[in-house]
Order: C-alpha cells, then structure tokens, then sequence
C-alpha cells in the first residue's frame, strides 16, 4: 500500500513538473493584465492581437511552407535513397548510412553553423531559400531511418513474382514495393514535418533578414522579456501539436498491430 | 530494383549540403588569412587552450554532467514506474510523458521565464506567505533546471524501453533463488537495464553540452557555455577560424562520446557511426 502511494506519488510529482509550466502558461494566456504575478480577469485579447501581430503571421506562414516543402521534398529523396541504400553492397551501404547519421548525431549548432558557412561562401543571400535547403537536409536522414526498416521487413519474392507475371520494374515497384513501405514513408514525412516545425538552431543560423520561422521569433521576442502573445501562442501550438502526436502515435500503434498480426 | 540512379538525388545532396560544409568547417579551422594569402594554422585551436576558453569548456561539461545525473536519478524511477503499468494504462501514461517534448523546445524553456522571474508564479507565492523573494532566474541553478526540463524525457524513454523487454521470468528466477527485491533490482533489472541508461545518459549529455538557447534564455547571457562561444564567434564577433576551431572541438567530443556509449548499447544493430 504505502509503496503504490509512493509510485502514485513521485509520477504526479514528475508529471506535475513537466506540465506545470505549459499549464501555466496556457491559463496565463487568458490574463488580462500583462504582469505574471496577477490575475486582473479573463480576456481573449492576447490572441486577438497574435492575429494581428504581423511579424509573427509572417513566421507562421514560412514555418508551415518550409515544414512542407522540405518534409515533402525529404520524403521524395529520402524514399528514393533508401531503395537505393537497401540495394546496394554492404560496404558501400556502411559508408552511406554513417554519412547519413552524421546531421543526426551532430550537434545541431554545427550542421547549422557548417550550412550558414556554405551558403556565405557561395555567396548565397541567406533567407528563404537557404532554410529550405537547410530543412530538407536534415529532414532527408530521418525519412532514410524510417523507410529502411519497412524495406528489411518486405518479402524480397514478391517484387521478382510481380516481374516473373510480366511487370515492368516500375510497375512493380508502383504496386508492389510502395505500398509495402508506404506506413514507413507516411511516418518519415510526418516526423520530418514536425521536426522542420521545431526547428530552432539550424533555422536560427541560416536564415537570413526578413525570413524567420515561429521559433525563431519565440527566442527573438523571449530575449527581450515576457510578452503574452507568446503565451497566447504556446497555447494554440500546443493544441497544434497535440493532435499531430495523437494522429502519429495511431498511425505507430496501426504499424505495430500490423507487425504483429504478420 | 537495381537502377543506380535512384540514390543519385541524395548522394548529390549529401555531399553538398553534408560533406562540404563539414570540410569548410575543418578547413576554416586550420588555416589563417596573412599577407602571403592563406596558412596553414593550429592556433585557432591553441587559443581554445586559454585559460579563459577551457573555463567555458569545462562550465558546459560540469553543467551538463550535473543535469544528466539529475536526469538519471529522476528518470529511472520514473522508467520504473512506468514500464511496470498495467499495458492499457502503460501507453496512455507514455504518451502523455512523451506529449510536453513535442512542444516547441523554445517554449518550454520560455515557460519556465514566467514562473522564475522576478514578479513570476514563484515569487508572488513567496510574498503572498510572508516570505522573501528569491533571485531564481539568471544562475546556474535556472540553466540546469531548464537542462533537466527538457531533457528528462530523453532519459526515461530509453531505460523504460529496455525495461519492457526485460523477461520476466528472469526476475522471477532470482526472487525464487530467494533474492529480495532490492537484490533482484542490484544484480538482476539495474545490469540488464544498463544499455537503455547508456543510451539516455548520451541523450541528454550531448544536447546539454552544446545547447545555447537554454544559457541565453534562462542563464541570462552571463553564463557562457561552448554553444554560446561558437554562436558568438559567428555572430558577433565576426571571428569564423576560431569558431569553427570550436566546432571541430566540440563535434569531435560528442562524436568520441557517441562512439564509447554505442559500445554499451547492444542492441545497435549495425549502422550508427561506429
């Protein structure tokens, strides 16, 4: 008895500390007065003025578009790469894959800063185009992680069974292969669309004046103090990100009913 | 299924946007601007060696160490706790631990702003009872909690993945033998359980040791850790040789580190740098 209660316990007391914080912040989003320490009433003007606040409508709109063209063009690439990888000769394979874990295990700081220095050395104009590029390539590795486990499980036969009745090898790739792997793509997409979302560091280093995504504006508006529209957007992306997980954590749990049915 | 072409997009890609920027890193590392044109140079690195540099490198390595271990003895109960669940219970519990890291990391780190600073949660509590306000914000005590705030998860979700595939008829084995639980937990879980604390002990390490927004936010600028150093190099000072002399350093450190966690972590299967 005394044991559960102490299990019961020190679990509120964790998760009280992770959520703590967020709970506060959301309920303080609704605070009309702009000091922490008071409650002066109910109010919803702090999202009013979020709608409204120019800057950070502009770093929403850059975070969603770079978060779909980069987790699009990474599943694209990444997909390809990974049949490819699959395919390949166990030592040319090793050196790809290590190669492909190094943004992975790098600090994030160092991919960003080595990105930022390429793009000043060719004399890129840093902005738009340089996060994009930076977004995709950290995106590629994480759709290559996701799409090889699903190629390990496929049935090698069944692609030459499809080639043996006649299929040319595109066809059978489009029918056979694709939809094998497809949940592994759909996972690497949405893991590669969530982490361009989040990004800091690396957006921070390779973007350039003008362009900045949501996190970027959070440090910026955060360095100079406390602001509530921040809170009033903590807020809505955190609803935000709780339907993504509870939309990615189905699709993991479908994967793995179906892994164990097999 | 054997057309070559199909990994030329990423290899093309990987050795623009990988490989070069890594090799100008270590290029600009090395060498100097002169009036002969550029020399090859270790001074960049021989300066890390200033006593006013290794300080920094030895604060984020302290900071991050302490963080890890109050990760570590916060985590593995947790871990414990949680892998012991009943299964439907089990993944609703997961879930909603795993929840507050997909927030956006900088948020979480502006929410503990609110509740530390001056006239925060804290502090309005602490006069509400009479007693005096504390400086919380801006010290070493706010940047590892922040460290410990966002990291923790990356600490219980490994031990508690290797946890649920402890078999049970191994602890059961022991307990017939006649160990008591704490024996059964030094000798039997805890060993067994290893490769899952290696595991998060790196997760939590590397990002400690070179995050700069969790020092500039909650630390207040005056607490400079590595990352800090090389975001001003680049930055501000304008300095790109040594800044990416203290890259060179830093990602040979979390890569070496990464290389001797990996050799506990069994269950690597293949791949991984090493």
């Amino acid at each position: 008895m005394v044991i559960r209660f102490i299990k019961r316990f020190y679990t509120f007391i964790i998760f009280s500390f992770l959520y703590a914080p967020i709970l506060v912040l959301i309920i303080y989003s609704f605070n009309n007065s702009r000091s922490r320490g008071k409650w002066s009433g109910f109010t919803l003007k702090w999202y009013v003025e979020l709608l409204h606040d120019r800057q950070i409508l502009s770093a929403l709109y850059y975070t969603i578009l770079i978060a779909i063209i980069s987790s699009v063009v990474a599943t694209v690439i990444g997909t390809m790469a990974a049949v490819g990888i699959h395919n390949m000769g166990k030592w040319k394979k090793s050196l790809i894959m290590n190669i492909t874990y190094l943004p992975v295990l790098n600090p994030d700081i160092v991919t960003g800063i080595s990105l930022m220095i390429l793009f000043i050395f060719v004399k890129m104009p840093l902005g738009f185009i340089s996060m994009l590029l930076a977004h995709i390539t950290f995106n590629i590795p994480y759709v290559i992680l996701s799409v090889l486990p699903k190629l390990k499980q496929l049935n090698k036969h069944l692609y030459e069974a499809a080639l043996d009745l006649g299929a040319t090898p595109a066809y059978a790739f489009k029918k056979v292969i694709l939809p094998e792997i497809m949940p592994g793509i759909i996972t690497g997409m949405l893991l590669a669309f969530t982490l361009s979302l989040d990004d800091f560091v690396i957006s921070f280093f390779t973007t350039g004046s003008g362009v900045s995504n949501l996190s970027i504006t959070v440090y910026s508006m955060a360095r100079r103090g406390i602001n509530p529209k921040i809170n009033a957007l903590s807020s809505i992306m955190f609803i935000v990100v709780l339907l993504l997980l509870i939309i990615v954590n189905n699709r993991m749990s479908k994967d793995d009913s179906i892994k164990e049915s097999a | 299924m054997k057309h070559k072409w199909i990994t030329y997009p990423y290899i093309i890609w990987m050795i623009i946007f990988i490989i070069i920027p890594l090799a100008l890193i270590v290029f600009f590392s090395v060498i100097i601007e002169t009036e002969h044109g550029l020399q090859f140079t270790l001074q960049h690195f021989k300066r890390f060696l200033e006593p006013v540099y290794m300080v920094v490198l030895l604060r984020s390595i302290y900071i991050a160490f302490i963080s890890t271990l109050i990760c570590l003895v916060l985590g593995y109960p947790m871990a414990m706790i949680l892998a012991n669940r009943g299964l439907n219970k089990k993944q609703f519990l997961v879930s909603l631990f795993v929840l507050p890291m997909w927030m956006n990391f900088l948020l979480r780190t502006y929410a503990w702003l609110t509740l530390l600073e001056n006239s925060g949660l804290i502090n309005t509590l602490l006069s509400y009872l009479g007693l005096k306000k504390l400086n919380l914000l801006y010290n070493n005590y706010a940047v590892i909690l922040g460290m410990v705030y966002n990291f923790l998860p990356f600490m219980v979700l490994p031990i508690y993945s290797v946890l649920i595939k402890i078999d049970k008829s191994v602890i059961e084995a022991a307990q017939d033998l006649g160990a008591d639980s704490f024996t059964v937990f030094r000798r039997v879980t805890f060993p067994l359980s290893l490769p899952g604390v290696m595991s998060g002990i790196t997760m939590v390490f590397m990002p400690s040791v070179t995050t700069f927004v969790i020092s500039r936010l909650l630390g207040g600028g005056q607490y400079t850790l590595i990352g800090n150093l090389i975001e001003q190099q680049f930055l501000y000072v304008g300095d790109w040789n040594f800044g990416s002399a203290l890259s060179v350093v830093l990602m040979i450190i979390i890569l070496l580190s990464m290389g001797v966690m990996s050799r506990y972590d069994k269950e690597h299967e293949g791949g991984g740098l090493w």
